[in-house]
C-alpha cells in the first residue's frame, strides 16, 4: 500500500495535528479561568450582576482615607464620582500614597466593598497606569 | 559642542551604510572572488562614527551637560559618577544607541570572522545587516535622538529614576543587548546562506558560534534583570510573568530551539527550512520586544517614557523585515530532496525535534499570555490582565513530558535507536524520584496538584545528568548545561513550592510570629546620605537557636522625588530569608513583608551553569 516514509509522515500530521488542538483546548480553558478584569468604581455602581471572579480595581487613594490596624490597611479608591471601600491584608508596594495612582486587585463583596489580594502602584511618580488615567479621563467628561 | 560631534558621527554612519548596501550589491552582481578592501575600510569608519557618538553621550553624562534633552531628562548633577555612565544606556534614546552600536560590532566581529567562507555570502550579510541598521539610524535620528538639545539650558536635571542606581541593572541592558542583537547577525546570514543556498555542514559550523553567544549572552541578560526585580523591586521572588519578562524570555525559548536543531544540521544534514524559519522569528522577536517595550502598549512596571510615533514607527520596520524576510524565503527555498529519506523515530534527531516542539509551545504560551490583553482592547476596548496561573498551569502541565524527554532524548543514538536502550537502569532510577517526592511531598506538604510529578521528574532528570558525567560519550558542554538545567528545575520547584509569606503592619517594638519563627522589629533611624535619606530599620528573626539581623531599608530620593524600597536578603545555601518595609501614613505603623525562600541562590548559580555550559561549547570546537 503505502511506503514506510509516507506513513511516518501521516503519523507525524496527525500528531502535530492532535497536539494543535489540545494545546488551543487548554489555552483557552486557562485564560477564561486566568483573565483579571479591570473595573472603575463607577463601573462597578453601574454593574448589573455581582461576579465572584477575581477583578482589579483602578483609581485614585481618596486623601485621608488610609486606616491601619495591625492586620489590615483600610483605604477607599476613587474615581471623583464613586468610591470603593478596600480592605487588604498584605504588602503594599514603594508608591502607595494618598492622592496617588493605585490598582487593587480582589473579589468583591458587594457594589463598594473590595477584599483585595494585591495591591499595584507604579514606580515613577508621575506615572499614572494607563487604566486610571483613562477611568479619570472618562469620568471628567 | 560634543552633542554636535555625537549627532553628525550618526549621519556619517548613515552615509556608511547606504554606501556599503550599494557596494556589496556590485561587487555581488560582478560575482567578485575577493572581498573589497573598501567595504572593509568603510565598515571600520562606520564603527568608528558610531563608537564616537556612543563615548559623546557617555561623555555629555558624566560631564552633566544639561544642554543636551537626553541628559536633562535622566541625569543629575549629583548622581555618582558610576550611575551617570549607566545612566546613559537606562534611557530609551541612550539604549537605542547601544542596540545600534551593538549592531555594527558585531558586523565587524562577524566579517573579520568569516574569511574562510564564500565573498557572496559574507557580501550578502553585510548588506542585510546594514539595512537594519539603516532601519535603527533611522529611528534614533528621527524619533528619539539622544543629541537634541534645548534651550535655555537648565541648571539642573530630573534625575535618574532611583530604582534603575544599581549595579545589576546597569550592566543588565548592555548584556541583553548584546543578546538580543547577536540574533540579527544569525537572521542576516541565514538568509544569506538561502540566497547562496549554502545550508550545510559548514554553515551550521559557523553559524553555531553566534547562536551559542547569543544565547550565552541572554541568558545572562534575562537573569540580571530578574536578580534585580527579586532584591529592588520587593516583590520576592524570582520570575512575575511581567510583560517585558515574558518579552525577553520568548527569543530565548526560540534560541534555545535554534541551538538543538542547528546540531542536527550540523550533524545530519537536516532541518534546512526550520532553521531559517527558526532564525528570522528569533531576531523578529528579539526586535518586536524593543517595539512592546519601547512603545509602552505593554502594561508593565517597564514603561518608563514612550511616545507613540516610536511604536509606529518601529512597527513599520518589523513589518518590512518580516516582508523581506518571507520574500527571501519563497524565492529561494529550494525542497532539499537528499535528507528525511533515512529519518527514524527512535533518533537523537527526533528527540531534538521534540524539544523545538515544546519550545515552540512554551513560546506560545508566553505569546499569547503576553498579547492577548492587547488584543482584546483593541477588539472590544476591556482591560484584562493575565496572572501567573495561566503561565503556571499551562507551562506546569507540559513540563512533565517535556523534562521526561530531556531525560531521556540525550540518551539516543543518531540515525537510528532501538527500544533496548532504554534499560532497566533508568526505569529504577525513576521509581526512586517517585518515592523520594511523594515522600518530600508528603512530609512537608503542598497544595499544589502537579508537585510530585514534576519532583519526580525533577530528581530523575537531575540522577541522570550526574550519571552522564561518567560516560565519555558526549560532550561536556552539554552535560554541564543539562545538569544545569536540572539543578533550574529542581531549585524553582523547591522555591515555587515551599516558599512561605507572612506580611504585617507592625509599630517599633512589635512582635510577631510567623512558622516558629520571632519576627522582631528592633529600631528604626533616619540617616542622611548625599543623594538621599535613608529610613534603616533593625529587623531580629529568632528561628529556634539561629538569630537573624535584617536591615531593610526605604530611601527618599530627592531628584526625582521617589521613594524605594531595599529589601535585606540573608542568603545561605539553603534559602533566602527576605524582608521588605514600607511606609504607609505618618501614624507609627510599618507595613512588613516577610519570605522565607528555599534554594534561592541555586537558581542564580544553576543559571550561571547553563550558561557555562554554552561557553565551553563555544571554547571547545
Amino acid at each position: 500500500m503505502y511506503g514506510k516514509k509516507v506513513k511516518l509522515r501521516a503519523f507525524f500530521i496527525l500528531l502535530i495535528f492532535l497536539s494543535l488542538i489540545l494545546i488551543a483546548f487548554l489555552a483557552i480553558k486557562s485564560l477564561e479561568e486566568n483573565v483579571v478584569y479591570f473595573k472603575s468604581p463607577t463601573d462597578l455602581k453601574n454593574l448589573s450582576e455581582l461576579d465572584s471572579k477575581k477583578i482589579r480595581v483602578g483609581g485614585m487613594v481618596k486623601e485621608n482615607s488610609i486606616i491601619t490596624n495591625e492586620s489590615e490597611i483600610n483605604f477607599i479608591i476613587t474615581d471623583f464620582k464613586n468610591e470603593l471601600i478596600v480592605s487588604f491584608n498584605g504588602s503594599i508596594p514603594n508608591l502607595f500614597e494618598e492622592g496617588k495612582g493605585v490598582v487593587a486587585e480582589g473579589f468583591l463583596k458587594d457594589r463598594s466593598y473590595l477584599k483585595a489580594v494585591k495591591i499595584l502602584a507604579k514606580h515613577d511618580e508621575n506615572y499614572m497606569p494607563p487604566e486610571v488615567s483613562e477611568a479619570l479621563k472618562d469620568n471628567k467628561q | 559642542m560634543i552633542n554636535q560631534i555625537g549627532n553628525y558621527s550618526l549621519y556619517i554612519s548613515l552615509i556608511a551604510s547606504f554606501y556599503l548596501i550599494f557596494q556589496s550589491s556590485i561587487l555581488i552582481r560582478n560575482n567578485f572572488k575577493y572581498l573589497d578592501s573598501k567595504i572593509f575600510s568603510v565598515l571600520s569608519i562606520q564603527l568608528l562614527m558610531v563608537l564616537i557618538s556612543f563615548f559623546s553621550l557617555i561623555f555629555g553624562f558624566v560631564n552633566s551637560d544639561f544642554s543636551n534633552e537626553t541628559v536633562y531628562n535622566n541625569s543629575h548633577s549629583t548622581k555618582p559618577l558610576f550611575y551617570k555612565i549607566s545612566g546613559s544606556w537606562g534611557n530609551h534614546e541612550g539604549s537605542l544607541l547601544l542596540w545600534l552600536l551593538v549592531l555594527v560590532i558585531f558586523l565587524f566581529i562577524f566579517l573579520i570572522n568569516s574569511k574562510k567562507l564564500s565573498t557572496k555570502y559574507r557580501l550578502l550579510t553585510v548588506m542585510f545587516q546594514e539595512i537594519i541598521i539603516i532601519g535603527f539610524l533611522f529611528f534614533i535620528l528621527f524619533t528619539s535622538n539622544p543629541f537634541s538639545s534645548i534651550f535655555p539650558i537648565p541648571k539642573e536635571g530630573m534625575g535618574l529614576n532611583p530604582i534603575l542606581q544599581d549595579p545589576a541593572l546597569a550592566i543588565h541592558p548592555p548584556i541583553l543587548y548584546f543578546g538580543y542583537v547577536g540574533t540579527s547577525i544569525i537572521f542576516s546570514s541565514s538568509l544569506s546562506a538561502l540566497v547562496c543556498g549554502s545550508i550545510n555542514k559548514i554553515w551550521a559550523e559557523h553559524i553555531k558560534n553566534w547562536i551559542i553567544i547569543s544565547w550565552v549572552l541572554l541568558s545572562i541578560g534575562i537573569m540580571l534583570g530578574s536578580i534585580w526585580a527579586y532584591y529592588e523591586l520587593g516583590w520576592g521572588g524570582f520570575w512575575f510573568w511581567d510583560p517585558v519578562e515574558n518579552v525577553s524570555l520568548m527569543p530565548w525559548f526560540c534560541l534555545t530551539a535554534l541551538l538543538h536543531s542547528v546540531i542536527v544540521l550540523e550533524k545530519r544534514n537536516l532541518f534546512h527550512s526550520w532553521i531559517i524559519i527558526l532564525s528570522i522569528t528569533t531576531f523578529l522577536l528579539s526586535m518586536s520586544g524593543t517595539f512592546l517595550v519601547r512603545s509602552g502598549i505593554l502594561n508593565s512596571i517597564h514603561t518608563f517614557a514612550n511616545d507613540p510615533s516610536r511604536g509606529v514607527f518601529i512597527l513599520c520596520f518589523l513589518f518590512f523585515l518580516i516582508l523581506l524576510a518571507l520574500f527571501i524565503f519563497f524565492i529561494f527555498h529550494k525542497k532539499n530532496s537528499t535528507s528525511s529519506s533515512n529519518f527514524y523515530l527512535l533518533s537523537r534527531e527526533t528527540s531534538i525535534l521534540v524539544n523545538n516542539w515544546f519550545m515552540m509551545f512554551f513560546l506560545s504560551v508566553v505569546l499569547i499570555g503576553t498579547i492577548y490583553p492587547i488584543f482584546l482592547e483593541v477588539i472590544n476596548g476591556s482591560k484584562i490582565s493575565i496572572g501567573p496561573p495561566f503561565y503556571q498551569k499551562l507551562i506546569g502541565l507540559f513540563l512533565i513530558p517535556f523534562l521526561l524527554f530531556m531525560a531521556i532524548g540525550p540518551n539516543l543514538k543518531w540515525i537510528k535507536s532501538n527500544f533496548n536502550k532504554i534499560n532497566l537502569n533508568q526505569l529504577v532510577i525513576l521509581i526512586i524520584s517517585l518515592l523520594i517526592s511523594y515522600l518530600l511531598v508528603r512530609f512537608y506538604g503542598s497544595t499544589f496538584v502537579l508537585a510530585i510529578p514534576l519532583f519526580a521528574l525533577g530528581f530523575f532528570l537531575f540522577i541522570l545528568t550526574i550519571k552522564d558525567f561518567f560516560f565519555k560519550d558526549s560532550k561536556l558542554s552539554k552535560k554541564i548545561s543539562h545538569f544545569g538545567f536540572s539543578l533550574f528545575i529542581l531549585s524553582i520547584l523547591f522555591n515555587g513550592v515551599f516558599s512561605k509569606e507572612f506580611s504585617s503592619n507592625m509599630k517599633v517594638g512589635d512582635e510577631r510570629v510567623f512558622m516558629n519563627k520571632i519576627i522582631k522589629f528592633e529600631n528604626i533611624k533616619i540617616i542622611e546620605k548625599s543623594n538621599y535619606k535613608s529610613l534603616l530599620a533593625e529587623f531580629i528573626i529568632i528561628d529556634n537557636q539561629d538569630i537573624i539581623n535584617l536591615k531593610p531599608e526605604v530611601r527618599i530620593y530627592n531628584q526625582p522625588k521617589t521613594l524605594t524600597s531595599e529589601a535585606d536578603i540573608a542568603s545561605t545555601i539553603y534559602s533566602d530569608n527576605f524582608l521588605v518595609f514600607n511606609v504607609i501614613k505618618d501614624d507609627g505603623y510599618y507595613n512588613v513583608r516577610y519570605q522565607y525562600k528555599p534554594l534561592m541562590m541555586w537558581i542564580w548559580f544553576s543559571i550561571i551553569l547553563i550558561s557555562t555550559g554554552g561557553i565551553l561549547g563555544y571554547l571547545k570546537k
